[in-house]
């Protein structure tokens, strides 16, 4: 499926978006993060938890479980926040 | 892989800040330096300093914005750089239990001279971590971040500095690969003599906030409302301990509660600030010592009265410096604004290893100064940067 990267993130991938499969938006991410080492873990913290301020969106709706199942075909969307100064 | 820039051999210094890294490189004589453009725009870059052992390896502890924590490492002396593999990280808790997330690393040292590749870290929840990869992966030291006692050591995620509670100064005793110390704010200072398998308060000595350890001798009445001391907990706040070069057991710490030394084996430290002018006083962030000197100390104090403003005292910038080991202090501002509201944070002084030796110090108002004669003369030697939040002198090879 198609991964949609936030522009802080695309010194990871080089584009802003990617291709990454999985039964699930954990397996995406982790997908993302054996072709983009390290890109996972300034998503999620060691808790398996979205980091505040990360927003992931499935088909345009907002996704807040990593094990939300996933088709194949949905577009996924990554979203930072840029608030602060 | 991120594109840097190369540093010469001789000379640096390292400017970390809220936003990039920066790196300033002096002529011969140190009478002029050149700013760098700015590595990692945009990032949070804690603390970045050059591994002495090799000196070509530069490591950075970096948050960007709302995004992750992580280390990046160069290996050609800034050229390029290379994200950590497994940056600091706690493990996972089992489901249904809250585990702790790693908000930033704080503090990077180098190992031991005969450790090559071994590297520690301290972050924001308090722990300590090490690499012995060279930096790019990390793991958590158990004899203390799992330490039955450890939410009793360390301070509430939630509480501490405005940017939580941390772990900082991490000192490795040269002599003897298995002894360490570190510093909690709050918390104290911790030894180990197990190369890290158990640790043990080093705070005997220490006033806190809330209590003084004289007070709760014998005989001696305690304040109205003072509490009895106690070694540890997080009341202790040592803002900066350092080891000295010339003499690895002489540690000087300037803490929330004024300026003090220890010359191990002693146990208790000696407060040596009680010897700045009353009018100045002895607290501050930074704690500056002379590279062959050991008696050769400098601080930065700011104003710990009223509200904290955490400036200098009377808007007067100064440097003090002591050169019999605290027992006198000597005003250095020749150079320095004779009106200026400084903060000056606790990795933002460093002390190079030439003849005579350089000082330096960062502002929070994104000013560099150098003194090249051992403070004596001042000058600006950077402007108009970003917050900094570490300044190191290094000596790349």
């Amino acid at each position: 499926m198609n991964v949609f990267i936030p522009q802080p993130l695309i010194s990871y991938t080089g584009d802003r978006c990617v291709t990454a499969t999985g039964n699930n938006v954990d397996d995406v991410l982790r997908d993302l993060d054996k072709q983009f080492t390290g890109i996972r873990f300034r998503i999620v913290n060691e808790q398996n938890q979205i980091r505040p301020h990360v927003r992931i969106f499935v088909d345009g709706e907002q996704e807040f479980s990593l094990l939300r199942k996933l088709l194949g075909e949905e577009e996924l969307v990554i979203v930072q926040a840029l608030s602060g100064g | 892989m991120e594109q840097g820039i190369a540093l010469s051999a001789g000379l640096s210094i390292m400017v970390a800040t809220r936003k990039g890294l920066f790196f300033l490189t002096p002529d011969e004589s140190r009478s002029s330096w050149s700013l760098s453009e700015p590595v990692f725009l945009g990032h949070i870059i804690n603390h970045a300093l050059l591994d002495p052992r090799d000196g070509r390896t530069l490591l950075a502890a970096a948050r960007t914005g709302h995004l992750g924590p992580t280390i990046f490492r160069s290996q050609d002396a800034g050229a390029t750089w290379q994200e950590a593999q497994r940056p600091p990280a706690f493990r996972t808790a089992p489901e249904g239990e809250a585990g702790q997330v790693v908000s930033h690393t704080f503090f990077i040292s180098p190992g031991h001279p005969d450790e090559k590749d071994v590297w520690f870290a301290g972050t924001s929840p308090q722990a300590l971590w090490t690499s012995t990869d060279g930096g790019s992966t990390w793991e958590g030291i158990a004899g203390f971040n799992d330490h039955p006692d450890y939410s009793k050591r360390t301070e509430d995620p939630q509480a501490g500095t405005p940017d939580g509670p941390i772990l900082h100064s991490i000192l490795v005793d040269p002599l003897d690969a298995n002894h360490m110390y570190f510093a909690l704010s709050g918390g104290g200072v911790w030894e180990t003599t197990d190369h890290c398998e158990s640790w043990s308060p080093l705070n005997q000595g220490m006033s806190t906030p809330l209590a003084d350890p004289e007070a709760d001798e014998e005989g001696m009445e305690r304040q109205p409302g003072s509490l009895h001391w106690n070694e540890i907990g997080p009341d202790h706040d040592p803002h900066s301990v350092v080891m000295h070069p010339a003499d690895p057991n002489l540690l000087y710490q300037q803490n929330h509660c004024g300026i003090y030394r220890i010359s191990r084996p002693e146990t208790t430290w000696t407060r040596i600030g009680n010897n700045m002018p009353e009018d100045v006083g002895d607290i501050g962030f930074v704690i500056g010592v002379h590279p062959r000197d050991a008696n050769r100390v400098w601080v930065f104090p700011m104003d710990g009265t009223d509200v904290w403003p955490r400036t200098s005292p009377d808007g007067r910038p100064a440097i003090f410096e002591t050169r019999d080991g605290g027992m006198s202090w000597l005003r250095r501002d020749k150079g320095l604004p004779k009106r200026g509201w400084y903060t000056v944070k606790r990795q933002c002084m460093s002390v190079d290893d030439g003849e005579p030796a350089g000082v330096y110090f960062g502002t929070t108002s994104g000013e560099v100064w150098a003194s090249v004669d051992e403070g004596e003369n001042w000058s600006n030697i950077a402007a108009h940067l970003p917050e900094i939040y570490s300044v190191e002198a290094v000596t790349v090879r």
